[in-house]
């Protein structure tokens, strides 16, 4: 019956065979689910969503704002740089946000860790003033130093955090902004967190965030009260908007082409449009009489 | 090389004669994509879709032997140098952004290109060699795809390829001799990043390659169209050259306004933010998912959970890769004599519910494994199967086919008359097999 049907016997036992085992499979997970209902986590019930933020640099013209950019910088570099490194952004790149080659001088020399470096004249390992080509150096020696400063944890190096998590600059401010006391914490139902899950109490030495995504994190909460950062550009220095513009020089820099690539994509976009239209032309022309 | 009425290259002026006389390349490539080939007048925008993979290709060896040049084969410094030509490339950021993008872009395009040929029946005689070269053309992009993917060493690079990898561990006795020698370690690391490196720079010209074997096998019968009525006379037919140049000149346009779109607006929309992060031998991602244009074969192989006579891996394994080898049988597990689903009022119907279920089936292995998601894969999955080996063929042997138009001709002017070509139309039944 089956070479009637012009079906090869071995094709159609092995096809048939997947398909039989998939329905097994499917049939017993129907019989676990009504045995078993699935058990809710604290991460699923309680983890929340990045909130929104409009950034200038969000669509299709987003820019990077000057002056946000360098109050992130200034963030960044009087709380995060204590304990983050940012590996891939070199001070020169500064001038990426309007900072003079002067400026970058002064802020590569007056940085606070200082660049390894062998001693020229001896050779021992010793540090130097950092130089504009440097990369900014990272607050720890090495991973081990890091976690013997940080309760086992290690900071992670920042330059591409904004691209690394999902709804990176979001991320990143409802983090900065989302530490909460754990008790009487509820979800938007109405639950209560340490009533619903009382073993997903905060371990000591970890900090309750819901934004983070098992709810505990390592990190202290780093922006603690407002004016933490004295501001010189007249913006009130609120933990809201020092969250918001670090996770903006933050996005700088893990995507410091982004405004070069937005205006390159309209430059595209017409190009291609004209082009487009051009080919469109040609095709009507060519066709021309001939029914298709 | 196809039709009695092909134009016949003549070069005029007198160095492209003696040119001819010495190596006939120009006549080559005039019979092949000039007016040397006579191609049916009433093709849609679906049969774009072929060239604009070619040109996929081409985009994706140009922007990747331009990073190569810049690019760092070392565990330890391959992220660092993707991050460079980010930052301190000229243009390197568009380059990698094109080359990412560009691989998505190439799937999608070799989808839409398969799914043209399942809907007309382009993989029917006499055109089965046409076919079962593209399903090798397709296992050879996704292998190439896959690779690529795991240069950049980032998290997902790494675990992707530990997963990957892991599949042929799943085999009895040799399997985890067979993934410790093809990663040349027991875990990824330099040895896998390496020949990794080594085979994605060498695929894409194994490619070119078959796809020349494919357009070869393709010119013996001439292209398929949208009726499925073979090309008859000389009015069925118009010079591929200005007529489909033109045709698919716009068809570029759109297409590269579409992957600008991508490049320049949305570039990491269809990538993970986990690559984003150094390749971790020590810390798992949460979720390790493929590229989306893996994810329904990846709900295949996740569909199998229970040990059932062999163990439940080994079942997934040979289910995703059965799903895709399936495809080389197509020919002859449909043998319906019409070839375009337009005439095939059952099967039609059949080919939407794949569609939906491949697009399920992309869901699930996307989507978190909860037990109402595993269940859906697992339905999705045996769907998939039955389909091509079951529905496929008792729908081939019931169906009662549409009548089919006398010719190309013919249906493309009851198309602009407004009647229907079945008034002149003889029964599908007796069509001819392909002349």
């Amino acid at each position: 019956m089956l070479s009637f049907l012009g079906v090869r016997p071995i094709a159609f036992a092995a096809g048939l065979a997947f398909a039989l085992m998939a329905l097994i499979g499917g049939f017993s997970t129907i019989g676990a689910m009504v045995s078993e209902p699935e058990k809710p986590t604290a991460e699923h019930e309680f983890h929340l969503a990045p909130r929104e933020a409009d950034f200038s640099f969000n669509g299709v013209t987003g820019t990077f704002d000057e002056r946000q950019m360098q109050r992130g910088f200034q963030v960044f570099k009087e709380v995060c740089s204590a304990c983050h490194s940012l590996k891939l952004v070199a001070f020169r790149d500064l001038q990426g946000i309007g900072y003079s080659e002067a400026e970058v001088k002064a802020i590569a020399s007056q940085w606070a860790i200082e660049t390894p470096a062998p001693n020229p004249e001896t050779g021992e390992l010793a540090t130097r003033k950092n130089l504009p080509s440097d990369r900014f150096p990272a607050p720890f020696a090495n991973e081990i130093a890091a976690r013997a400063a940080n309760n086992n944890a290690v900071p992670p190096d920042l330059s591409l955090m904004a691209k690394a998590r999902h709804h990176g600059p979001e991320y990143i401010y409802s983090l900065l902004t989302g530490y909460r006391n754990q008790v009487g914490f509820k979800n938007k139902d109405g639950q209560e967190l340490l009533r619903e899950f009382p073993e997903a109490k905060t371990p000591a030495g970890l900090h309750f965030n819901p934004y983070f995504p098992t709810l505990n994190l390592a990190m202290t909460p780093p922006l603690t009260s407002n004016g933490q950062v004295q501001y010189t550009d007249g913006t009130a220095p609120t933990v809201d908007n020092m969250a918001r513009d670090v996770a903006a020089f933050l996005t700088w820099t893990a995507e410091p082409k982004l405004q070069v690539r937005h205006q390159a994509g309209w430059a595209a976009a017409i190009f291609l449009l004209i082009f487009c239209g051009l080919a469109w032309g040609a095709y009507q022309n060519v066709w021309r009489g001939v029914k298709h | 090389m196809s039709f009695p009425w092909a134009k016949h290259y003549e070069p005029k002026h007198p160095l492209m004669k003696w040119v001819d006389d010495r190596l006939p390349l120009p006549r080559f490539v005039y019979n092949a994509v000039g007016a040397g080939y006579p191609v049916p007048r009433n093709l849609n925008y679906f049969w774009n879709f072929g060239v604009l993979a070619g040109a996929s290709l081409m985009i994706q060896i140009v922007t990747g032997i331009v990073l190569a040049m810049h690019y760092s084969t070392d565990a330890n410094t391959a992220f660092l140098s993707v991050e460079g030509i980010m930052r301190d490339v000229n243009a390197g950021w568009f380059l990698r952004y094109a080359h990412a993008n560009g691989a998505s872009m190439f799937l999608a395009v070799v989808y839409i290109h398969i799914g043209r040929g399942l809907y007309y029946g382009s993989y029917k005689p006499p055109r089965e060699m046409v076919w079962l070269l593209g399903v090798v053309i397709f296992l050879l992009i996704m292998a190439t795809a896959f690779m690529g993917y795991v240069l950049p060493w980032g998290q997902m690079s790494f675990w992707g390829a530990q997963v990957i990898t892991g599949f042929f561990s799943a085999l009895p006795l040799v399997g985890e001799s067979i993934r410790v020698w093809l990663l040349g370690g027991y875990a990824p690391d330099a040895a896998a990043l390496n020949r990794f490196f080594s085979l994605h720079y060498l695929m894409p010209f194994v490619i070119a390659g078959v796809i020349i074997l494919h357009i070869w096998a393709l010119h013996i019968p001439g292209s398929n169209n949208p009726t499925g009525v073979e090309v008859k006379d000389e009015q069925d037919t118009v010079p591929f050259h200005p007529y489909y140049t033109a045709k698919d000149g716009f068809g570029l346009g759109v297409f590269l306004l579409i992957f600008a779109g991508f490049i320049f607006f949305q570039p990491n929309l269809l990538g993970h933010p986990d690559n984003y992060i150094p390749a971790n031998p020590l810390s798992t991602p949460a979720h390790i998912v493929p590229e989306w244009y893996f994810l329904p074969f990846y709900a295949i192989l996740k569909s199998f959970t229970i040990d059932f006579i062999m163990p439940a891996k080994l079942w997934g394994v040979l289910a995703m890769f059965g799903s895709i080898l399936l495809l080389f049988f197509l020919p002859w597990l449909d043998t319906s004599p019409v070839r375009s689903a337009n005439y095939r009022p059952v099967y039609r119907w059949f080919l939407v519910a794949l569609l939906v279920d491949v697009l399920v089936l992309g869901y699930v292995g996307g989507a978190e494994p909860r037990a109402g998601v595993i269940l859906l894969g697992q339905l999705a999955s045996a769907y998939y199967f039955l389909h091509f080996l079951v529905i496929l063929p008792i729908v081939s042997a019931m169906e009662r086919p549409r009548p089919l138009p006398n010719s190309i001709t013919e249906a493309v002017l009851h198309k602009e008359g407004g009647t229907s070509p079945a008034q002149t139309a003889m029964h599908g039944g007796a069509l001819a097999p392909a002349e």
